[in-house]
């Protein structure tokens, strides 16, 4: 390394503010104030994470939000061996679709489970929520079985 | 009805675990290669698209540099995708329907090695569900694997069959990357990476790059002795969320299968871009491919993983079976996202 080495220092900024839009706004509203929401399709069922649309026709979705969870099934999982640096979870966990209850489909968390043997498809969890939540998904710090609460 | 169109040039490069070489270093001599292999002129190419991807690159517009390798001047057209030069050929294979051009250039490349993956790919997620956990594609396929064995539709034997059929088609093609003669049960003894996935059931990590020449009827008839004929090339999309689907099926493999014309006709070969051992038997399901379709002759992804280019090779690799090995009739396919969100597939076949 030259001695006369000169170090510059880059911030990348967004200098600007947007929305999240009528439906990721409420959810994310939501998750601050600790309850989780679902939307309600035009077929009846309730989507979680809610869509502004219906994935599977297009069609707007009026913002009818029901709460669902905290707790829930576990409907497949992984089971993350090294955690990278964006995973939410530091060490060993598992990340999972979690069909919360009232909801008809599942939402992708991690579930901190302490070891792989304790994870099992159809093992309830439950949320564990962060003391400081600042509307994000990870306000849900992770699910932990249910038991285990 | 669509206008004939053929491939009637392709090359590749090697696919190595970390290039020194730049995107379009490694570029310009795979290029050279399928315009000369097409015996066509620059100057005759009307048309040039590549697919590749700025997030690998870690830098916007790095796309652009790619086309030092093409030659760019005089003025040429030429278009984009920030995506797998599958794509890339598609739109190809949609400008020369419009007739007033005959020749086109594709190609795809990508360089994963100088960024992590695991950590670039959470990107192309849903920015406020998905990207703020990290999801990366070996965590969502082992959802999907587990889904699959959940159901009874694989199991982890048949994955590791997959793998080692792989990895000893691979042995004698010079792109790959991984290859070997293993036994699946020595296989399956290894740990889990992200169970229910072990180190066989992922891609390699590769750099590298393929390039594809395709012509309209009359000029690839004057090219070539045996152009490949695109019969059929369509790509369809499922839902996003990983959770808003039913993972042990892929309703955009089955319907662009059904638009190209996979099932008109006995399959001799399919290349298929079956990025995790376990996707294969999914895709095979999906195009009604049987016993009796050899699939993967190269190795596939298993063996060799250019990201961007992985899906491009699949159309050259099924053409050369057809150009090079007397098959009659291939199948080529490509996938985005994640879980096989999005799928193109397409009908190859000699005259």
């Amino acid at each position: 390394m030259p001695a006369d080495k000169r170090l510059t220092t880059h911030a990348i900024e967004f200098p600007y503010t947007r929305t999240l839009g009528p439906v990721y706004s409420a959810f994310l509203t939501g998750m601050r104030d600790g309850q989780i929401l679902g939307i309600k399709s035009r077929d009846g069922r309730v989507l979680c994470p809610p869509t502004e649309w219906d994935p599977n026709t297009g069609e707007g979705l009026d913002a009818d939000f029901v709460e669902v969870g905290p707790g829930g099934v576990v409907t497949t999982w992984a089971w993350v061996t090294e955690p990278t640096s964006k995973h939410p979870v530091d060490h060993p966990f598992a990340f999972a679709l979690i069909k919360l209850d009232g909801a008809d489909t599942g939402l992708l968390h991690a579930v901190d489970a302490g070891s792989m043997d304790a994870m099992q498809t159809g093992m309830r969890v439950t949320a564990r929520w962060k003391d400081e939540r600042i509307g994000h998904i990870t306000d849900v710090e992770a699910f932990v079985p249910e038991a285990a609460k | 009805m669509a206008n004939d169109i053929a491939i009637v040039g392709y090359a590749q490069s090697p696919s190595w675990r970390q290039s020194e070489l730049t995107e379009p270093q490694f570029l310009f001599p795979v290029i050279s290669e399928a315009i000369e292999r097409a015996g066509v002129e620059r100057r005759e190419i009307g048309f040039t698209c590549a697919g590749s991807c700025d997030y690998l690159s870690g830098q916007t517009f790095a796309f652009v540099m790619n086309l030092e390798a093409v030659g760019a001047w005089p003025p040429i057209t030429e278009s984009h995708v920030e995506m797998d030069g599958a794509w890339a050929l598609y739109e190809a294979w949609v400008r020369l329907q419009h007739g007033d051009i005959d020749t086109a250039l594709v190609f795809g490349s990508g360089k994963s090695s100088p960024g992590v993956p695991a950590e670039v790919y959470p990107h192309q997620m849903d920015p406020y569900t998905l990207t703020p956990l990290g999801a990366d594609p070996v965590s969502l396929a082992a959802l999907q694997a587990r889904a699959m064995l959940d159901a009874g539709k694989i199991t982890e034997r048949e994955m590791a069959e997959i793998a080692a059929r792989s990895r000893k088609s691979a042995i004698g093609n010079p792109y790959a990357q991984v290859t070997g003669d293993d036994d699946p049960d020595a296989l399956l003894k290894e740990p889990y990476v992200t169970a229910p996935l072990r180190r066989h059931d992922l891609p390699p990590i590769s750099d590298g790059a393929c390039a594809v020449i395709l012509a309209t009827a009359d000029k690839a008839k004057s090219l070539s002795k045996r152009p490949v004929w695109i019969r059929g090339i369509d790509h369809r999309i499922d839902i996003h969320q990983p959770g808003m689907r039913d993972l042990t099926e892929s309703p955009s493999t089955r319907l662009a299968g059904k638009k190209a014309g996979v099932g008109d006709a006995k399959v001799d070969i399919a290349e298929l871009s079956a990025t995790f051992s376990y996707q294969e038997k999914l895709l095979c399901e999906e195009l009604g491919l049987g016993d009796d379709v050899e699939i993967n002759p190269s190795g596939g992804p298993l063996a060799a993983n250019p990201v961007m280019a992985v899906g491009l090779a699949r159309f050259a690799e099924a053409a050369r079976q057809i150009a090079e090995h007397g098959k009659g009739r291939a199948v080529a396919h490509a996938t985005s996202g994640q879980c096989l969100q999005q799928n193109l597939v397409a009908v190859l076949e000699g005259d």
